[in-house]
């Protein structure tokens, strides 16, 4: 934030917000990006990802009850997978924050938010789909863009397609 | 050659045997139907494979599979650069172009931090407007055709072409626009658009409350769809829903109210939300009334556009549109209210590059489809017709 | 060769009533052994209907829809598209014939064949004027509303024999439907013949016949003759598997139901087993409720409208234009309402149409034995 500029009313909501998750959780999540595009913090300790979600969901201050977009994002510079989490309190409080939680990139998995927003079940698996890390404890890990039998990941930045997929050639 | 993911979830098992052959094993309830609404058939709106597994006419559940129309756009996003990637979004949710792109260039507008001209953002309502009704024109028609009644299907497409003739004397071409573009718009309104679009507007209005009464009021339409596929809103909420299925499920949440941008606080208008008297909250007959009602909203709203718009004496569309487009490091969510829901940009740039290092579609159909599975469940099968109608799927988007 | 060409020669358009002589001279006409008269008698109805029920109720059709939709429909095959139909069998004619390889062959060839025959059995009762009729049974309406069951067969076979779970689906609830609403059509064809007192479908036409027109029709005979007339319009629309109660065809769920796998001439022979059962549905309404080949206009005063405008030639021409009236109606209806879900469809039959169909019943029942 730099000096004289007037904080836009969204980041002094996302930061309350985000006061509210420390106090709770701890060392358990970053400290709190305030940029003026997207303010987000990080989930440090992976496995309290669920808790955290759920912390956020349901607490009375936070009522983030709507996951506007859950997206996998690939790290090659730190050999890590993530996924980004824009939140929202729709209709309740109204302020909105991203969740960002990160994973090794080979055998990396993250604890599901599933059971937490239904919507995370498809944009999981769509995460899954293009980048491999595994959610652990997700109702229905499977492709559901690429073909179940397809090999590969497609987003990740070192992705080589295959060859051939059923004797059909893939690189044109 | 990387591990493929090995799936085991319930009755469904995915392994490799021996001669490196994939085998896709599902065990099958002895007394269960399993039906394949296909990807080929004439009420999925696209290609759209729906499993249905039925006990007689009853439906235990329904799961889509989708990937069919998967173009790997996101893949596309990082080779492109920004500007190129406008009709890549085209392409998306083709049935409301001018939307798309709209969204887009919000989410880049955010990190590019450039002014728009005024007359610019007057221009992007309008076009957006009627896209919207084009949008909605479509999905009431074929919606109209699932459930049996053939003539309003005509009449929607009939009205539709005059829109199309419209956007494509402002922009070149029918459905896939590549007109918005980040930072203006591509060319300028030609010189009589705004009688033609009035005269448009006094053709249409009539015509809509023509379809309303032959379609909408019609009891046997109303029988199919009144009751069907109740989603409560809280459960609309969690599931990610937007646009008109949260609003037919009683919410009150439209971004261009709630979430403003461009000159839409200047602009007054009514969003629809029905409250229970004519259909039950949040099914089938509450959505499609929401569509119904929001073409009457957006031609409202393009008279006032029309009558605000600043004049074009000395207006350059392309006045803000930068020569090339680095924006700054950081990344960024943006959104806009398309005719299906939310439609969101995830970016991410580093900073020195032309190319964006992530750009994820967040698309409304995608999202809205996620609860098929568990809304079909014990419905008969042409409510499930009647049912993925109301969610009105484009699978352009839902696919990207 | 015995042949009386006299009768034969003048020919009778202005002979009123007295056909009979004509056809009784036809009748008699017979070489040798082999009665071309009678041949030809009954062979008029079944070339009329190919010509013009079928391939004319097509064409009526797309160009009914084509503009109740605000589009043109067939223009360019003849003048207005009249030749649309005949393009259309000839290319159809022209096709490969394919069965799929595990579908059962014998069901598969035998169904349409079945329907066809089933919804063709029936023109042989229609009187289609005071002589033209190919068997005067006198159970003639019994006959009519039996032998709509033999269509039910045929749909059997053809959604069975594609061996395609979409095929069965559409035959199932074809079968549902069309056994369900035989019910209240019957119930209602009865309240006719009961206002007749014989079910023999020239007699029921005979007794319409008067010089007051429209005034001696079934349908305004009775104060509550409208009821039954209704009942067996609305359930003949489900017999023929027209929308709204198309569910068994429904394109949009079972892209075309019980003959989604057949093509090539099969299809058209399902096709026109529709509109000929269209065609007969109307037909019977026509010659029960309103009076089959009789005119409807009356004889007042110095113009006798009645008996200038009655006629062989002339009854054809009332009970062609009446049937084609229903049709019109039934195509109206069916690019207008949407469709109903079978179990709505159900619940129409079952819990409105049978009930109102005995209260009909009972009603006609008091009027003729009453009211002299």
């Amino acid at each position: 934030m730099e000096e004289g500029r007037v904080v836009p009313q969204s980041l002094q909501q996302a930061a309350a917000a985000y006061e509210v998750v420390r106090e709770a959780f701890g060392g358990a999540i970053s400290d709190f990006d305030a940029n003026e595009f997207m303010p987000f913090f990080e989930v440090l300790e992976t496995e309290k990802w669920p808790d955290i979600a759920l912390f956020m969901r349901d607490h009375p201050k936070l009522k983030f009850n709507y996951l506007a977009c859950l997206s996998g994002v690939d790290y090659p510079a730190e050999e890590k997978l993530g996924i980004v989490c824009n939140l929202e309190s729709l209709g309740v409080l109204g302020h909105r924050i991203a969740v960002k939680v990160k994973c090794a990139r080979n055998g990396g998995s993250i604890p599901t938010a599933a059971y937490v927003w239904h919507t995370a079940n498809w944009h999981e698996r769509e995460a899954f789909d293009m980048f491999g890390m595994q959610f652990t404890g997700h109702p229905d890990p499977r492709r559901i863009l690429c073909p179940e039998d397809w090999e590969g990941f497609p987003l990740r930045k070192d992705y080589a397609v295959q060859e051939s997929y059923h004797g059909i050639k893939v690189p044109y | 050659m990387q591990e493929l993911g090995m799936a085991e979830q319930g009755s469904i098992r995915v392994s490799r045997k021996d001669n490196n052959v994939v085998v896709i094993e599902k065990d099958l309830a002895t007394e269960e139907m399993v039906l394949s609404m296909g990807p080929q058939h004439p009420s999925t709106h696209g290609v759209l494979k729906l499993e249905c597994l039925t006990d007689g006419e009853v439906v235990t559940s329904a799961e889509p599979y989708l990937g069919y129309l998967h173009r790997c756009f996101e893949k596309h996003c990082e080779m492109v650069d920004y500007p190129g990637i406008v009709p890549y979004t085209d392409r998306m949710d083709y049935l409301a172009g001018m939307n798309n792109e709209w969204a887009y260039c919000i989410a880049v507008e955010k990190l590019l931090d450039i002014e728009i001209p005024r007359r610019v953002e007057f221009i992007r309502v309008i076009v957006s407007e009627l896209n919207r009704i084009a949008s909605h024109l479509v999905a009431i028609g074929t919606y109209a055709i699932d459930l049996g009644a053939f003539t309003p299907f005509l009449f929607c497409f009939r009205d539709r072409e005059h829109i199309l003739g419209l956007l494509e004397w402002a922009s070149g071409a029918r459905m896939l626009y590549n007109y918005i573009w980040i930072g203006g718009v591509a060319f300028d309104l030609p010189a009589d658009f705004s009688k033609r679009v009035r005269e448009f507007i006094d053709y249409f209005r009539p015509k809509a409350v023509e379809l309303y009464k032959l379609l909408t009021e019609n009891e046997i339409f109303v029988k199919r769809t009144k009751g069907i596929g109740i989603m409560p809103p809280e459960v609309a909420i969690n599931y990610g829903w937007s646009g008109p299925m949260l609003r037919g499920s009683g919410v009150q949440w439209d971004l261009r109210r709630n979430d403003p941008y461009s000159v839409y606080p200047e602009l007054d208008f009514k969003v629809p939300v029905p409250d229970g008297r004519f259909s039950d909250i949040g099914d089938c007959l509450s959505r499609h009334l929401v569509r119904a009602l929001e073409m009457e909203e957006s031609l409202s709203i393009i008279e006032q556009c029309l009558s605000k718009m600043p004049g074009s004496e000395g207006f350059n569309p392309r006045s803000a549109v930068p020569k090339r487009v680095r924006p700054k490091a950081g990344e960024v969510y943006g959104r806009a209210e398309n005719p299906r829901g939310e439609l969101g940009f995830y970016i991410q740039s580093d900073g020195k590059s032309t190319r964006p290092l992530r750009c994820k579609a967040r698309s409304s159909c995608f999202v809205n489809l996620s609860a098929m599975k568990d809304l079909s469940k014990g419905q008969l099968i042409p409510d499930l017709v009647a049912i993925i109608g109301s969610i009105d799927i484009v699978l352009g988007e839902v696919d990207r | 060769m015995t042949f009386s060409a006299i009768p034969l020669i003048s020919l009778p358009f202005l002979m009123g009533n007295n056909l009979n002589a004509w056809s009784d001279a036809l009748a008699g006409l017979t070489i040798s052994w082999f009665p071309l008269g009678l041949v030809i008698i009954a062979a008029i109805p079944l070339v009329f209907i190919a010509l013009y029920a079928l391939t004319y109720g097509v064409y009526g059709e797309r160009k009914i829809s084509a503009f109740m939709q605000d589009r043109l429909g067939p223009m360019e095959v003849g003048k207005w598209g009249i030749l649309q139909t005949l393009a259309d069998i000839l290319k159809l004619l022209q096709k490969e014939d394919i069965v799929p390889t595990s579908a059962d062959k014998f069901l598969f060839v035998i169904g349409p064949g079945i329907l066809f025959v089933g919804s063709f059995l029936a023109f042989a009762v229609l009187p289609f004027g005071p002589a033209f009729i190919g068997a005067d049974l006198n159970v003639g309406l019994f006959y009519a509303i039996g032998i709509v069951a033999l269509e039910v067969v045929g749909i059997l076979a053809a959604g069975w024999g594609s061996n395609n779970k979409w095929s069965l689906y559409g035959a199932v609830r074809s079968v549902a439907q069309i056994v369900s609403y035989e019910i209240p059509a019957a119930i209602a064809l009865l309240c006719g013949a009961m206002m007749a007192g014989t079910l023999s479908m020239q007699q029921i036409s005979v007794l319409q016949s008067g010089p007051y027109g429209f005034a001696h029709f079934f349908l305004f005979q009775s104060p509550i003759a409208w009821l039954p007339f209704l009942i067996y319009f609305i359930a003949s629309l489900a017999e023929t598997n027209r929308a709204p109660f198309d569910i068994p065809e429904a394109e949009s769920e079972l892209v075309a139901g019980y003959f989604t796998e057949y093509s090539g001439m099969k299809f058209a022979v399902i096709f026109l087993a529709e509109y000929g059962s269209m065609f007969m549905v109307s037909a019977i309404i026509s010659i029960v409720f309103l009076g089959g080949w009789n005119s409807p206009l009356p004889n007042i005063g110095a113009l006798a409208l009645y008996d200038w405008t009655t006629g062989p030639v002339w009854g054809a021409f009332w009970i062609i234009s009446k049937g084609f009236f229903f049709i019109f109606v039934q195509m109206w209806l069916r690019w207008t309402l949407p469709r109903l879900r079978v179990d709505q469809l159900m619940y129409l039959c079952w819990k409105v149409l049978t009930p109102f169909a005995f209260v009909a019943f009972v009603l006609t029942a008091i009027w003729e034995i009453y009211v002299p």
